[in-house]
């Protein structure tokens, strides 16, 4: 037995496509022009004075817009997204990697390219002595860190302002991914950098790249 | 007879040099008043320093400038004149380069007939504050926005386009459909005040109905005021009126327009905007007219009065109406950021169903309540 509430809302259900006439001073549309002038307006004048008080030095914590000027003014970003990629290093700055072509092989876009080398540690099965990701076919989806066993590569640099004026200049080497941010943007594309493990822990305590 | 015609250039100067700035400054208000009314920021980036040390002061000018976007103004002209000045060749070259000039004339030569002041006194000569002195400036002043359509038309048929030429088209048939609502919504202010005399009929506005209530136009016109208003909206060819335009998807008559032909449209665009905003102000907001100020100062109807000299009297009114004409063109930069555009039957039923029959009936009344007060 439908309960008093059911009933009226079958009963509005059963109304809603039916369009509710105009009356003759709606119809004029001279109310909701006035209405969105009266919006728009409003608008206007307080975020005008807003932008003069804000001039002044006074309701500073009042913003007079939505705008991030961007630039000089970055967005806060979830931890948890998909920014640019880096590679994790152990202690003494080798790379965590080790080069068991997982990630590799997941890419959709084919964009990681790795070269094993052998390591001197029994331990550890393998190390990339080349690990190269051209980011101008990376799609973002996050897989090489999803199937790393070894939480060797993630994407948490929060770059994503990532622009080159060729399609080399997107192509990340080993040691910028093990560094983020220590290739300026006009130095020389560099592709498959090959490193030893000595070479990875110079790299560590070299000035330029701890940063 | 020299003297006289060197005052006439003067005051075209200076209605020259107002109205192109008015429109100019419109290119700055149309970006940051849009950008206030959705809560952005708005144009702030276009800044240019001078190189030289000495030279620090002008370069701060110049960052607070930039700051709140004024400079853009110059950036756009840079770039409107550098463009290619692109000419198609399937169309009529001569009428192609001729007809945004006539669009831009007839808009300019308009406000020759625009009182902007009372009449002033200076070294023994009566100065009236308007270019000229025409009796039926009224129909002068509409004549010339009407003539503003062959801008259009040849600008849409000279292009050589389809696109173009239907974009004239629908040009043509909305002007001259809300020319007529825009005419005949005046006839109710003619037949009321009995003029067609601009300078007059602020003369008149300056009367008081039952002893305080300023005769302005709108007081005594509400319902013309508002066809007058739309009709005036429509005739600029701005939203929600832009149709022959239509500049993101429908393109209109200036497809082909490239560089400064095109940067002429818009400043067509901007100084109709201005002379809708100063018809207005003259014929239905008492034009330089301010409440109670007579000629020798302010004279309250609850008694009291400011004596005040009869030049101060004649700036204080030219203020009144920059004022009144920098309000109406807030207002049509806010009606223009508010509403959506009218779709074509939508546009035609308003002109021809709605704002011609109510301006008809507005005369019939306004006849009827002359004859019955007089």
């Amino acid at each position: 037995m439908p309960t008093q509430l059911s009933t009226e809302l079958l009963h509005r259900l059963r109304r809603a496509h039916q369009r509710k006439p105009l009356t003759w001073w709606e119809q004029t549309y001279l109310p909701s022009i006035a209405l969105g002038l009266w919006i728009t307006s409003t608008h206007f004048w307080r975020n005008l004075f807003l932008h003069i008080a804000h001039r002044v030095g006074a309701f500073r914590d009042i913003p007079a817009s939505v705008t991030i000027q961007y630039p000089e003014q970055q967005r806060e970003m979830s931890p948890r997204l998909r920014t640019r990629h880096r590679l994790m290093q152990r202690d003494d700055g080798t790379p965590r990697c080790v080069a068991c072509m997982l990630c590799e092989t997941v890419c959709p876009a084919k964009c990681i390219y790795i070269t094993p080398a052998e390591h001197p540690d029994p331990n550890i099965e393998k190390v990339a002595k080349s690990f190269d990701l051209d980011l101008g076919k990376c799609v973002y989806c996050g897989y090489c860190v999803e199937v790393c066993p070894e939480d060797a590569i993630r994407m948490d640099t929060q770059r994503h302002d990532i622009a080159a004026t060729s399609r080399d200049g997107m192509w990340l080497d080993i040691i910028e991914l093990l560094h983020p941010g220590s290739k300026k943007p006009s130095d020389p594309p560099q592709k498959f950098v090959q490193l030893s493990l000595d070479d990875f822990r110079r790299l560590k305590s070299s000035p330029e790249t701890t940063d | 007879m020299w003297t006289d015609l060197l005052i006439k250039l003067a005051l075209a100067g200076i209605v020259l040099f107002a109205v192109l700035n008015l429109a100019g400054i419109q290119t700055w208000l149309e970006r940051k008043q849009s950008a206030l009314m959705q809560d952005r920021v708005g144009a702030n980036r276009a800044v240019f320093y001078l190189p030289w040390r000495w030279a620090a002061p002008i370069n701060w000018v110049l960052r607070k400038l930039g700051g709140v976007g004024l400079l853009h103004a110059l950036a756009d002209v840079i770039k409107l004149l550098t463009k290619e000045d692109f000419i198609p060749s399937s169309g009529a070259p001569f009428l192609f380069t001729l007809a945004p000039w006539i669009s831009v004339f007839f808009a300019l030569v308009a406000f020759a007939a625009i009182p902007f002041g009372d009449s002033l006194q200076l070294f023994g000569r009566t100065v009236d504050l308007q270019v000229a002195h025409i009796d039926p400036a009224l129909l002068y002043v509409l004549a010339l926005a009407s003539l503003g359509v062959y801008g259009v038309i040849l600008a849409g048929m000279g292009s050589g386009t389809n696109l173009s030429a239907l974009g004239g088209l629908r040009a043509a048939s909305q002007m001259l459909a809300y020319e007529i609502a825009l005419g005949v919504s005046l006839i109710g202010v003619v037949v009321w005040f009995g003029t067609l005399d601009l300078q007059e009929l602020i003369r008149q506005q300056g009367t008081y109905l039952f002893g305080w209530i300023p005769q302005w136009g709108v007081v005594v016109q509400p319902v013309g005021c508002l066809v007058f208003m739309t009709a005036a909206l429509a005739e600029t060819k701005r939203v929600p009126f832009d149709l022959p335009e239509g500049e993101p998807e429908i393109i209109g008559y200036f497809v082909e327009y490239s560089g400064m032909k095109f940067g002429l449209f818009f400043l067509t665009d901007f100084v109709e905007t201005v002379l809708v905003a100063a018809l207005t102000t003259v014929i239905f907001f008492g034009g330089w007219q301010v409440p109670y100020l007579g000629p020798h100062g302010f004279a309250f109807p609850w008694g009291g009065a400011i004596e005040l000299s009869r030049l101060t009297v004649v700036l204080l009114g030219v203020g009144a109406f920059t004022l009144k004409v920098s309000f109406f063109i807030w207002l049509f930069m806010a009606i223009r950021w508010t509403l959506p555009r009218f779709r074509y039957d939508q546009l035609m039923a308003l002109g021809w169903k709605g704002l011609f029959p109510i301006s008809l009936a507005n005369i019939g009344l306004t006849s009827l309540l002359r004859v019955l007060v007089h």
